[in-house]
């Protein structure tokens, strides 16, 4: 399904490559799942705004060539909000990880969904703070180690797309990176939906979260992914018994809603400027 | 001059009037008293003039947004009170940083903490220096009257807009809420200044290139350049550096910016100062109760003036040592426990005597206050 002809370097500034992460991560197979996306949209490049907070995800934004932004830790969606309103003619992507996007940023990614604003976020989940040195996060599954639970995490974690779903968000969808293709597929929707979209792809940290997990190899974090994912039509037919520890796949949430940024136009300037 | 219209309106209904005449077209706000008709008056002015307001989740979303849609190019403001000013700070200084314009009203109510929330303080001064962390860049205006608040409005703007930089409107419950007659203008009557950009944005890959005061040429996004703006400490093109040269260099900048800039930036006000053995340095609604103390001892012979700094930060040091050079004594009325006076000893040196006019308990310092402690 990944197209192989595509020219990577057209979106990339390879002048600030190599990239800072480890050997092995996942966030690169998402970067370039990013491009194939924006690609096959022919999004103008002048015309398009990427915005992340801060961590190992939100490094991104320097080695894509967009209008790119680097913002303080959970915010992003924040900045985001307020450039798509200046300017509702830019296509505003935002990169984020499980800590940045649902906890120090969960108020803002919550009420992002609630406003449908035409904004595509992309949640790199995982379930780990890489960038602090490998401390437990909202998603971090419960017993699995990490620098600041060396008991066992304890804390129930959030499901990102049933939390953007209930929010109102409405296009919601989860890839990982073990099928990629997937996830290409899902980011040009989730830009082509005028609303606001969750795309989480669950990626991996095999330096922080696999050293403590038995997952010590880039492989052995892939294998993993490969073996606790189920489609969202197999997991239909499955008991609840026989989804635990499963993650679901596919897509969720494809409404259609009125957009933010239009009925801003339409419900809000139209009537004030009839009143002048 | 040419007046607009003339209305009878709080100082918080004059900050959202001034910001219209400023050519603020972007607005992200969060309600607290005593600051909330600042964005109610916002959300009701601005999309009469294709604007924009949005009540963001809290203060950090505010200020939050306000940056996003100044880095698209509208001219941004948010509002807030003590406790909101507290949780803006880490933005405010991603704004410094990133040299983004962006005015920032405070309007001030007593703290710590919840404090007093509808009584009038002057507790923020020096939070609104120094509240967010590291050697930042900030200017401080602080305006006594409400005509005056619609006017600093629009010189805030202005000085964002030219310096790119944060501007911090400081006022209080006292001119927030207090209401009288005020002229508005429209832009034409008044100087505007818009950001400097570099003159053809297509392609402009060096954002953090100065002009000669100091201050970065960048394109707005959407304009062609797709550069980088981040927090990090940056070179010139906007992208991360570790290079210890270039990260000194731009702290410097920052510095310096303001620092070479100081006198574009600074406006104090001189009542009966030439001859004055004894001078009150008051600033915001406090300053009004000095001008009447100043009044009531000049007409029994005291020589008594009073120096009023409207922009605080930078300070009038040059100002402040000149107007006090020839004086037996300060006086310097705060409703806090001494904030701003800290900056007036140091630039005195302790060479004159200076005495404090505190009050923390909700009320305005008095006249009769000030009165005392200059015959004290």
């Amino acid at each position: 399904m990944a197209r192989k002809d595509i020219d990577y370097s057209k979106y990339l500034r390879l002048e600030y490559i190599p990239h800072i992460w480890c050997p092995g991560c996942g966030h690169g197979s998402i970067m370039k799942s990013i491009i194939r996306a924006v690609d096959e949209l022919n999004l103008d490049k002048d015309k398009t705004v990427l915005v992340s907070g801060i961590g190992c995800s939100s490094r991104i934004v320097g080695y894509m060539d967009f209008n790119t932004l680097h913002t303080t830790h959970g915010r992003a969606l924040a900045f985001a909000t307020g450039i798509k309103l200046a300017r509702p003619e830019l296509n505003v992507i935002v990169a984020s990880g499980d800590g940045d996007a649902t906890a120090i940023g969960g108020n803002h990614f919550i009420h992002a969904c609630r406003r449908n604003i035409d904004i595509t976020l992309i949640v790199f989940n995982n379930f780990i703070y890489g960038m602090t040195g490998g401390q437990y996060s909202p998603t971090t599954p419960v017993g699995s180690y990490a620098s600041t639970s060396p008991y066992g995490n304890i804390d129930p974690s959030f499901n990102i797309c049933r939390l953007a779903e209930a929010a109102g968000a409405t296009y919601v969808a989860r890839a990982n990176v073990y099928s990629i293709a997937q996830a290409d597929n899902f980011i040009k929707k989730g830009i082509q939906n005028k609303g606001f979209s969750v795309i989480e792809v669950i990626t991996h940290c095999p330096t922080y979260y696999g050293r403590k997990n038995k997952l010590k190899t880039p492989a052995d974090n892939l294998r993993w992914q490969k073996e606790v994912s189920v489609s969202i039509h197999r997991a239909k037919k499955m008991t609840p018994e026989e989804l635990e520890g499963k993650i679901i796949t596919g897509e969720f949430v494809n409404k259609s809603e009125e957009e933010y940024t239009e009925k801003y136009e339409r419900l809000i300037i139209e009537k004030a400027q009839g009143k002048i | 001059m040419k007046v607009k219209e003339s209305k009878f309106i709080s100082g918080n209904e004059a900050v959202a009037y001034g910001a219209i005449t400023a050519g603020c077209r972007f607005f992200a706000g969060y309600p607290i008293s005593p600051s909330s008709e600042i964005a109610e008056n916002m959300s009701y002015l601005l999309p009469k003039y294709g604007g924009k307001f949005i009540q963001m989740e809290d203060e950090i979303a505010s200020i939050g947004a306000a940056i996003g849609a100044s880095i698209a190019g509208k001219k941004s403001m948010t509002a807030t009170s003590g406790p909101g000013f507290s949780l803006k700070q880490e933005n405010l200084g991603f704004a410094c940083m990133a040299e983004i314009p962006l005015v920032v009203v405070d309007v001030m109510r007593g703290g710590p903490s919840t404090g007093a929330p509808t009584s009038p303080a002057q507790a923020d001064i020096l939070q609104s220096r120094w509240g967010t962390h590291g050697d930042h860049p900030i200017i401080v205006i602080a305006p006594t009257m409400v005509q005056e608040i619609f006017f600093e409005v629009i010189r805030a703007f202005n000085l964002a807009e030219r310096f790119r930089n944060p501007v911090v409107l400081l006022i209080d419950e006292i001119n927030g809420h207090m209401r009288a007659k005020v002229d508005i203008v429209d832009e034409s009557e008044v100087e505007i200044w818009h950001r400097p950009k570099p003159e053809n944005p297509v392609g402009w890959k060096t954002p953090y290139k100065r002009n000669e005061e100091l201050v970065p040429l960048m394109p707005d996004f959407g304009d062609g350049a797709r550069f980088n703006i981040t927090g990090l400490d940056h070179s010139e093109t906007g992208f991360p550096t570790g290079d210890p040269k270039v990260r000194q260099q731009l702290h410097y900048y920052l510095r310096d910016k303001i620092e070479k800039n100081k006198d574009k930036m600074i406006k104090s006000e001189y009542l009966n100062t030439e001859d004055a053995e004894i001078m009150v340095i008051a600033y915001g609604s406090t300053a009004r109760s000095a001008m009447r103390a100043v009044e009531v001892l000049r007409s029994e012979g005291v020589k008594v003036g009073l120096f009023r700094p409207i922009t605080l930060y930078p300070v009038p040091e040059k100002e402040i040592f000149e107007v006090c050079e020839n004086v037996k004594k300060i006086v310097v009325p705060e409703m806090n426990l001494g904030q701003y006076v800290l900056e007036v000893e140091r630039i005195t040196k302790g060479k004159i005597p200076i005495s404090k006019v505190n009050r923390t308990d909700g009320e305005p310092i008095t006249p009769e206050q000030i009165i005392e402690a200059i015959k004290d």
